[in-house]
């Protein structure tokens, strides 16, 4: 599972945190059905809203970098859920059909 | 994730040294755990079962999972004895489904880089550059020569190993004689049941590029589907 690419997200979070940037990391830690990012998978995110990696292929990214600015201020992780069935994952576009659950964490 | 659990999980994954990630989802809490670290008997089994899988686990507990096991496993490698033909589709299709590749062939006319671009040439005598080459768990080993003189020594020393897929190349009556010489040679039933033999699913393949499906296949189906 220390497929070249996450490493490499990883890398790069350790690198920013380094230069003294606040970072957050949101790992996919569960799908249901079609969802096109596996379990493992992850989102670097730096606190000007630059990030590396994906959770989802495109679909929830912009939700979760939101979510991950707001985790770096707070200190405290948290447990996000995308679905069909929910109405705002809805809105930013889960299209494929599935559910990803995203656990998004401050690197500190 | 505290900076310096990245820090020592960055460094095992550079180390190749394979290693969980345990994250409590309620509280954040984590933990990085090797093989045989645990605690409990099921938790061990989950470590186990997360690197062996290869797969992250999402322990189950009342509404919803609430422990994440993320593996960080060195990266796969195989290894193919003989630089034959059939080892240009294998190392080809091999490298795109994410194994580092070392062709071992001591016989310079085969292993001649530019039969094999962009693959790792090892023209030692088998056994010596199996013993090099270090197998752990994450190495498929896939003898191709036919000849007992370079396949034997290297099958040897797969089967010594934590080799997780050994296959041979060969009829099903190269593949029993095979198997003699290798009861001959101290080996028993248990590791003989690990040889297969003839390598690859029976699905029928002619070309070499179709037995190298085929092999890749079944070194897929016992990484990612292990018998129970």
């Amino acid at each position: 599972m220390a497929d070249r690419s996450e490493t490499e997200v990883l890398l790069e979070a350790r690198n920013w945190k380094t230069e003294g940037h606040r970072v957050a990391l949101a790992t996919v830690v569960k799908t249901w059905g079609s969802s096109p990012r596996p379990a493992g998978s992850h989102l670097a995110v730096r606190d000007d809203g630059f990030f590396l990696g994906s959770v989802s292929g495109g679909c929830v990214e912009g939700a979760v970098i939101e979510e991950a600015l707001d985790v770096m201020k707070t200190g405290l992780s948290k447990v996000l859920e995308f679905s069909v069935t929910n109405e705002r994952a809805w809105e930013v576009g889960l299209a494929c059909g599935g559910t990803v659950r995203i656990f998004v964490e401050p690197v500190q | 994730m505290k900076t310096e659990t990245l820090e020592t999980m960055l460094a095992e994954i550079e180390a190749k040294r394979p290693v969980v990630l345990v994250t409590d989802l309620e509280t954040g809490e984590q933990r990085l755990l090797h093989r045989g670290d645990g605690g409990t008997e099921s938790k061990r089994a989950d470590v186990e079962r997360a690197l062996r899988v290869d797969t992250c686990v999402a322990a189950d507990a009342e509404g919803g999972p609430q422990v994440f096991y993320q593996p960080f496993n060195p990266p796969l490698r195989m290894i193919l004895i003989g630089a034959v033909h059939i080892a240009q589709p294998l190392s080809a299709m091999a490298t795109l489904a994410g194994y580092e590749v070392t062709i071992v062939d001591p016989r310079e006319s085969f292993a001649a880089a530019d039969r094999f671009p962009g693959v790792t040439l090892n023209l030692e005598w088998p056994d010596a550059a199996m013993e090099s080459l270090g197998l752990d768990q994450r190495c498929a080993v896939v003898t191709l020569t036919h000849d007992p003189k370079l396949d034997d020594p290297a099958l040897q020393v797969a089967l010594r190993s934590d080799a997780f897929f050994v296959g041979c190349l060969g009829s099903k009556k190269t593949h029993a004689s095979r198997l003699r010489r290798l009861a001959k040679a101290g080996f028993a039933e248990s590791d003989l049941a690990r040889v297969k033999g003839p390598v690859g699913l029976p699905i029928g393949s002619r070309s070499p590029a179709e037995i190298a499906v085929s092999v890749l296949a079944q070194v897929t189906e016992t990484l990612r589907k292990p018998a129970p």
